[in-house]
């Protein structure tokens, strides 16, 4: 198991965010985490790569007990995220941005290094034209990008991505989604947050639920998509239900 | 790295070093004196640009390096029979151990909170070092003047410092040159962008800033001690003017923040003004207002400095220009 | 305790004053997120205010606070046009340089025009002795004065419509644009306050101390101080550590020599930043 969240439960003053939550991820799966606006999915993200520190419970990355370790610690040990709200370091070039990720990720590369790393992860999320601009002048889709591209250059053995796809038009999704198939395909551990229910069904090997902080429901896809638990998670959001039952 | 080999180098070390060369060659003693001021405002605001340019963290406590490192460098000297150049080490020594110290506890904190911090440091120590009696309390210590035969009398021991001073600033630019270079520097850029993405993607900020503060602190110690010894004395209101810490980070502002160049050209732009307004029959009591109507003109207008706006305005020359 | 009694009653009466001025700057850092390094200078340019209407016009200086209140709220809305709506989106260090070109600009016309020799107000209100305490008339009148500032103050936040909305803006600038309050309008009331606000704490000290144009500095300073004690943005909490910081100077040099003072203030400035920065009264 690379990932290993165990009891996990999370409080920010009189609100419960996450409670008792437990699931584990096999290396080269991609496990696709969804639930309602709210519900706590990227305060789980938070709490697994030391954000902050969950109020109760462990989180076991690669048989290591990483809770309550700061962020920095986190992703040397080989964990790295993209996130939901994109945030670029927007003074700096596409490319430093990038290398950031790979002088401080996993591998710690030198400087020169970190840059060819760099391009190939550019390359890979299609942003190589876009090198040498300042991070600030991308749209919102080429951020999305960039976020995954850092996260890329890290070279990480667990990558977290908290919706890329949200924000984008039809074909930039679908643009996005071969990008997250090819790099599957590399061998990565993916836990990703997505609401866009076709994506995530069709992508991911395995699926949890949360519901008011809470775990309501895991398995493969078929079978989250059939449990009424679910469904009743989401009626209260008439366009997801609609969604999940067209599925 | 090869620093040879990089034009982003070049202009600011040849700058400094050329106005040092100027002014060894032509050894006049009013041009050591106006140098003097000019290298050492190039090297404290260049040594101000590693923590607020680089890391984004603004301090206005600057000058409490300067005055601390050059009160212990001095008393070094003149107490403690010290040579110059190690007394001035033992300074820029004990400004790093302080900024150690301060940092602990400041570099917590962010944004306006952190600049507010250092206003409290800065006014602590000068309120300190004034009832400190080692330090000859609020009259400050002054130099026996046996100090200076050991350079062969009070004029050599002038140009004497002077060239140490030339020393220490070139330093300084290469240091900055090589932390903005290195990966530490990418490091530094990161957190001053947003140091919680920064720490997400690796960085090791808490580390990180305190070194850019140990580095940043070290130089101001080591000129305040030329400093001071080139004075003869040292006193609380000289060592800790608030006034001057804010000229320094206005020098950078002036030039640009974040780029080698700046600072250097924000100094010599700042001290020119100065210059001139205080000898010109116009200016003269009102260069004080003045020099405020340049500073909010750039403040307004010019918001990257003047370097700054040469990058934005030709990119050509950004290579040139870093 | 009864020869501290004395100093610690004229340390609190002084600490009323402190209190107007640091609730100045405190209101701007609330409403605005500017750290105002003009505000000693303008407090200096209240005392020459004062000063002029006193000596010229024989005015008597609690009648010429109605003019300093005036004269600095225009200017205060001056300043923000001219120096600070222009940047007031770009972050604190510009807004920070912005406010402290302001303060070049005043100290230096300031500087040339009236020198730096100092003056003082001649005007006694008499005193009043309370057992072993001696009160300055002129101190009792300050103090009462920034009693009266403080409720007028609190009555116009809370009880008038672009009161209400300044603190709405204090409280979530995002969320009082998107209510449509007028913001920029807001901003220059919050300013034009706190400029008024340091321009009448500069007249009140300046009917019992004597003083310059570089006076301001003292004070400002002083005022960084109490905010951070009170908590930056909260105008009670200002008043309240104006009081503290006050009443600690009456304190402090009753057992270590006054030079000692400012260590104090500045340590313990430093320590609530660092251990609590909401300040020591804990309110926002
Ligand atoms: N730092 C925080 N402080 C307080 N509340 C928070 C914080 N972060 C998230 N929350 C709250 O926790 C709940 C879950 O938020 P979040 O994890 O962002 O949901 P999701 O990503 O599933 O939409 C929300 O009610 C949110 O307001
Ligand atoms: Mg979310």
């Amino acid at each position: 198991m690379i990932l290993q969240v165990q009891e996990v439960s999370k409080r920010f003053g009189g609100l419960q965010a996450l409670l008792d939550v437990n699931f584990e991820l096999a290396e080269g799966q991609i496990m696709g985490l969804i639930g309602p606006n709210g519900a706590g999915k990227t305060t789980l993200f938070n709490v697994i790569n030391g954000v902050y520190p969950p109020t109760e419970g462990q989180v076991i990355f690669r048989g290591e007990k990483i809770t309550g370790l700061p962020s920095y610690e986190v992703a040397r040990r080989g964990l790295a995220r993209a996130h939901q709200v994109v945030r670029p370091l927007n003074d700096l070039t596409v490319r430093e941005n990038v290398m950031v990720g790979a002088c401080f990720g996993r591998e710690r590369h030198s400087r020169s290094s970190a840059a060819s790393l760099a391009d190939q992860a550019l390359t890979q999320v299609g942003l190589i034209d876009r090198a040498d601009q300042f991070a600030l002048s991308l749209n919102v889709a080429q951020k999305k990008r960039l976020e995954l591209a850092r996260a890329l250059a890290a070279r990480p053995y667990l990558l977290l991505l908290d919706e890329v796809l949200a924000g984008l038009n039809p074909s930039e999704i679908a643009g996005m989604m071969e990008t997250i198939r090819t790099i599957r395909d590399q061998g990565f551990t993916i836990l990703m947050i997505e609401h866009i229910m076709q994506a995530v069904m069709s992508i991911s090997d395995q699926i949890i639920v949360l519901d008011y902080g809470q775990l309501i429901a895991g398995g493969n896809p078929q079978e989250v998509a059939n449990n009424p638990k679910v469904i009743e998670a989401y009626l209260g959001d008439p366009e997801m239900t609609a969604r999940l039952l067209a599925e | 790295m090869n620093l040879w080999r990089q034009p982003g180098f070049w202009p600011s070390f040849l700058l400094v070093f050329l106005s040092g060369l100027v002014v060894l060659v032509l050894r006049q003693d009013t041009l050591r004196e106006t140098a003097f001021t000019v290298l050492m405002f190039i090297g404290l605001a260049s040594s101000l640009n590693i923590l607020m340019g680089y890391t984004g963290y603004v301090n206005f406590g600057h000058i409490v390096f300067f005055g601390l490192g050059g009160y212990f460098g001095f008393f070094l000297v003149s107490e403690m029979g010290w040579p110059v150049y190690l007394a001035a080490l033992g300074g820029g020594v004990l400004s790093s151990i302080l900024a150690y110290i301060i940092g602990a506890a400041v570099l917590r904190l962010r944004g306006a909170y952190f600049a507010l911090a250092t206003i409290g440091v800065n006014e602590a120590a000068r309120a300190f070092v004034s009832n400190f009696e080692p330090f000859g309390g609020s009259t400050g210590l002054y130099v026996n003047f046996s100090a200076y035969d050991r350079y062969g009398g009070a004029g050599q021991a002038l140009w004497f410092t002077f060239i140490l001073l030339w020393l220490v600033v070139l330093a300084v630019i290469v240091v900055s040159y090589l932390v903005k270079r290195s990966r530490f520097g990418l490091g530094l850029s990161a957190i001053r962008e947003d140091e919680d993405t920064a720490m997400v993607m690796g960085v090791n900020a808490p580390l990180d800033k305190t070194k850019a503060f140990l580095i940043s602190a070290f130089f101001p110690g080591l000129i305040g001690t030329l400093y001071f010894f080139k004075n003869g004395n040292v006193e609380p209101d000289d060592a800790f003017r608030f006034q001057m810490s804010l000229e320094i980070l206005v020098m950078v502002m002036l030039g640009g923040k974040g780029l080698l160049l700046g600072p250097i050209v924000g100094a010599f732009a700042y001290e020119r003004l100065r210059g001139y307004l205080l000898t010109s029959v116009i200016f003269k009591n009102l260069h004080l207002a003045t020099s405020g109507l340049v500073l909010l003109l750039i403040v307004l207008f010019v918001p990257g400095g003047g370097v700054g706006w040469l990058r934005e305005r030709f990119p050509k020359l950004r290579r040139w220009l870093e | 305790m009864i020869h501290v009694l004395p100093s610690i009653i004229d340390g609190l009466l002084i600490g009323f004053v402190y209190g107007v001025a640091a609730m100045g700057l405190t209101l701007i850092w609330g409403v605005m997120r500017v750290i105002n390094l003009g505000h000693g200078a303008t407090m200096a340019l209240g005392m020459f205010c004062t000063y002029f209407l006193f000596s010229d016009l024989a005015l008597n200086p609690y009648l010429g606070m109605v003019a300093v209140v005036v004269l600095s709220l225009l200017f205060g809305f001056l300043i923000y046009g001219v120096a600070l709506q222009r940047v007031i989106q770009s972050g604190y260090l510009s807004t920070l340089l912005a406010t402290f070109a302001v303060n070049m600009i005043i100290i230096g016309i300031g500087t040339a025009v009236f020198t730096t020799s100092p003056r003082n107000i001649d005007f006694s209100a008499g005193s009043i002795t309370l057992g072993p305490v001696i009160l300055q008339g002129t101190r009792l009148l300050a103090a009462l004065a920034a009693v009266v500032i403080t409720g007028a103050l609190y009555l116009f936040l809370y009880f008038t419509r672009p009161g209400k909305a300044i603190r709405a803006v204090s409280d979530n600038r995002a969320a009082a644009e998107l209510m449509g309050i007028p913001s920029s309008h807001v901003l220059a009331l919050a300013f034009g306050l706190g400029t008024m606000l340091a321009a009448v704490a500069g007249g009140l000290t300046s009917t019992f101390f004597p003083f310059t144009i570089l006076s301001g500095a003292t004070y400002q300073l002083k005022s960084f101080v109490i905010c951070v004690l009170g908590g930056l943005g909260n105008p009670l909490g200002a008043l309240v550590g104006g009081l503290f910081l006050g009443a600690l100077e009456g304190i402090v040099p009753t057992f270590m020599p006054v030079s000692w003072v400012p260590v104090v203030e500045f340590v313990l400035f430093v320590l609530v930043l660092v251990v609590k920065p909401t300040g020591l009264l804990g309110a926002k």
